[in-house]
């Protein structure tokens, strides 16, 4: 089944002005795979994302789709290419049907296809409601409607769901998730929402910027520390600089001073959590909440960059 | 305190917007610098004039001297007697001028033109003069629409110049004709240059605003991310923007037919010519202005740019002809110009293809190039 990648990136590099956005990305999909490019505002996935789409041309490197070039296949490949982007505006004063309508003309589609895609998003009720009177939940809807509108064999999604409430979040989800059970349509979501990556990619390519700092499925990026804990911990002192404290047993605290609380990586959690109580206990610091949990891919991000993902 | 905070807060906000102004410089070329350069150009070719030049027809005929009752000199004999005779020039060949000095108020120019009936009236419609004088029976007549208040100040003038110098002094000798026949009027003057100004509006606002609207709203980018062909887009705008125009000039005219009686004298179909030609001259115009920028403050500029020097220099609402002689060569070329002229000669004029073919073919060019241009250079990302 993976045998000819769909798309393929190869070695590829950008910038604007002084700002390197895309710094020799490699890797290659294949059908049906479900891909996140993970990383935080800035990382260089738009570019990277716009590269693909044959919106920006690379300074360096090369990519394929389904073995072809942009240049001199536009037409070919925009009929097997769905996408959204990070932000559209559709025309204010036309209705669902008519947007959708509109947009099936252009790939020669037929009626059928257009009610088909009010169904899938969901948007039948508002059928004849004008885009300018839609919530963002049900535009990013028919944005999305208009990208599965041509049956694509690559779905380019650049953070379908930022801005979105949780609810609107997980209808998003749900669509795609019925689509990837449907269909071997190959997809590449852009997002910062680490569950977003969890529930929708068996691969994900964490990027920060414009390299890719690591790739693979979940299990494979988290299997290196499988076995380290995760203590997330707040105290009932504000800003207490517990970072700066040395500590003996030397587990290295990340403080979040703007959610005022901490998270220690623990690779022998029965021998270490009583050091850090002890810790605690030495330096008249008293705990609010204490929680230990396996980890994530926000608490990977965190341990590669220092950051976290949303920042 | 409180209030002392609320005036940071207010001086935070001035200074925040100010920023945000300043910082895109086209928003300072097209806000600041542009007016300035309008204002000195203008201003320049204009404000130095300050004689009032006003142009009258004289009606030929074949008496080189006629008297009056009195043996006084009536208009030939007159102009030969005391105006003087301008250099003749192909097209002119009998014209005469007479400056009445006024160093208060600036000196006002009579250019007077010996020319036929039939010529004089096609001049009176084209508004390049408004007043004609001719001599019956020993009287000099006035001929004007009197809703013209320009008119009537020229007939004030011309009446006491030939009174002063000797040729009427006594009443009755004088008799004022009032032109109320059609395309003689103001009203039949100004609705097509009504209808030209709307193509050059509608086209420039309509698509170049909403070219560029679309374009900041990432909605181009997203259409051609699809198999949509570029031009079909284009010219799917243009063929909204003429058909829209086409209702709006007609609603336009049967107002002005039904209120105020303007008739078409001319060709229907050479009038169909040149407004689609104009259509698709500014059509042209509106996609190449905006077929690059996403600001819409930009945008906004450039749209003015174009519209506001036609506006003024075309002759929509008054006859051009008042501007200084050597700008006249160039107004005639600018596309509104050519447009209002050519539908006014249809109108009122009675013009056929023959008259409009030049003009047609010259904003089917205009429209061409720059629908191509802008077609070549457009940004759609």
């Amino acid at each position: 089944m993976k045998k000819n990648p769909v798309i393929e990136v190869k070695n590829v590099f950008k910038s604007f002005k002084n700002v390197q956005a895309v710094n020799g990305v490699d890797f290659k999909i294949f059908k049906g795979q479900s891909v996140a490019l993970l990383g935080p505002n800035g990382a260089g996935k738009t570019t990277l994302m716009e590269m693909i789409e044959g919106i920006q041309k690379p300074d360096k490197g090369d990519i394929l789709i389904m073995g072809k070039k942009w240049k001199g296949n536009e037409r070919e490949l925009h009929r097997d290419i769905g996408l959204s982007l990070q932000e559209t505006h559709f025309i204010d004063r036309l209705t669902v049907f008519e947007t959708l309508k509109l947009f099936a003309g252009f790939y020669e589609l037929k009626r059928q296809r257009v009610d088909e895609i009010i169904r899938i998003i969901g948007l039948a009720e508002k059928t004849r409601s004008y885009v300018v009177n839609l919530s963002g939940g049900q535009r990013q809807r028919l944005a999305l409607g208009i990208a599965l509108l041509n049956n694509p064999k690559i779905l380019l999604l650049d953070e379908p769901t930022t801005g979105l409430d949780p609810n609107a979040r997980r209808e998003i989800w749900s669509i795609l998730m019925d689509l990837k059970k449907r269909s071997q349509t190959s997809l590449i979501l852009t997002t910062h929402y680490m569950e977003e990556a969890e529930q929708l990619c068996e691969r994900i390519i964490i990027i920060d910027n414009g390299r890719i700092l690591k790739q693979g499925t979940l299990e494979q990026l988290l299997k290196e520390d499988n076995d380290d804990k995760i203590i997330e911990f707040a105290l009932e002192e504000s800003n207490p600089a517990i970072d700066r404290i040395s500590n003996p047993s030397g587990f290295q605290i990340q403080w979040d001073a703007d959610r005022d609380n901490g998270i220690i990586v623990l690779k022998q959690i029965e021998k270490q959590l009583p050091e850090f109580l002890n810790f605690l206990n030495q330096n008249n610091l008293r705990l609010r909440h204490l929680e230990c949990r396996r980890k994530t891919l926000d608490d990977l991000f965190t341990t590669m960059t220092g950051r976290r993902l949303h920042e | 305190m409180n209030k002392l905070i609320q005036q940071k807060q207010l001086a935070q906000l001035i200074s925040a917007h100010f920023k945000e102004i300043i910082r895109q410089p086209a928003v300072i070329f097209w806000g600041i610098i542009f007016p300035i350069l309008m204002a000195l150009g203008l201003g320049i070719a204009f404000t130095r004039q300050t004689d009032i030049v006003r142009h009258v027809a004289v009606i030929e005929n074949n008496q080189v001297f006629t008297e009056n009752a009195n043996n006084e000199l009536l208009i030939h004999a007159f102009l030969e007697k005391h105006a003087d005779k301008i250099e003749p020039s192909k097209d002119k060949p009998h014209q005469y001028k007479i400056t009445l000095p006024d160093k208060k108020l600036g000196n006002t120019t009579f250019v007077f033109e010996k020319t036929t009936w039939h010529n004089a009236m096609i001049l009176l419609k084209r508004g390049n003069l408004g007043i004609i004088m001719d001599e019956k029976n020993g009287r000099i007549e006035y001929h004007f629409d009197p809703l013209n208040t320009d008119a009537h100040f020229s007939y004030l003038k011309l009446s006491k110049i030939f009174g002063q110098n000797g040729a009427v002094v006594e009443e009755g000798l004088e008799s004022v004709h009032p032109l109320t026949v059609h395309g003689t009027r103001y009203i039949d003057f100004l609705v097509p240059g009504l209808m030209a100004m709307g193509v050059m509006m509608s086209c420039m606002w309509g698509m170049s605003y909403g070219m560029i609207d679309k374009r900041a709203k990432k909605l181009l980018r997203r259409m051609v991310a699809t198999p949509m062909k570029k031009s079909y887009f284009l010219i799917s705008l243009m063929t909204v923007r003429i058909t829209m125009n086409l209702i709006e000039s007609t609603l336009l005219f049967l107002f002005a037919w039904l209120v105020f009686h303007v008739t078409i004298e001319g060709s229907i179909a050479g009038l169909l010519t040149i407004f689609i030609a104009g259509n698709i001259a500014f059509g042209g115009i509106a996609i190449f202005i905006s077929c690059r920028t996403s600001n819409t403050e930009v945008g906004n500029g450039l749209v003015n740019a174009v519209v506001m020097p036609m506006m003024v220099l075309s002759g929509v609402f008054f006859s051009y002809h008042n501007f200084p002689d050597w700008s006249i060569p160039f107004i005639q070329k600018l596309p509104l110009t050519l447009l209002a002229d050519g539908l006014r000669s249809i109108f009122i004029e009675g013009a056929g293809y023959s008259e409009i073919i030049l003009p047609t073919a010259i904003l089917l060019s205009i429209g061409i190039f720059f629908f191509s241009a802008g077609l070549r250079f457009f940004k759609w990302h």
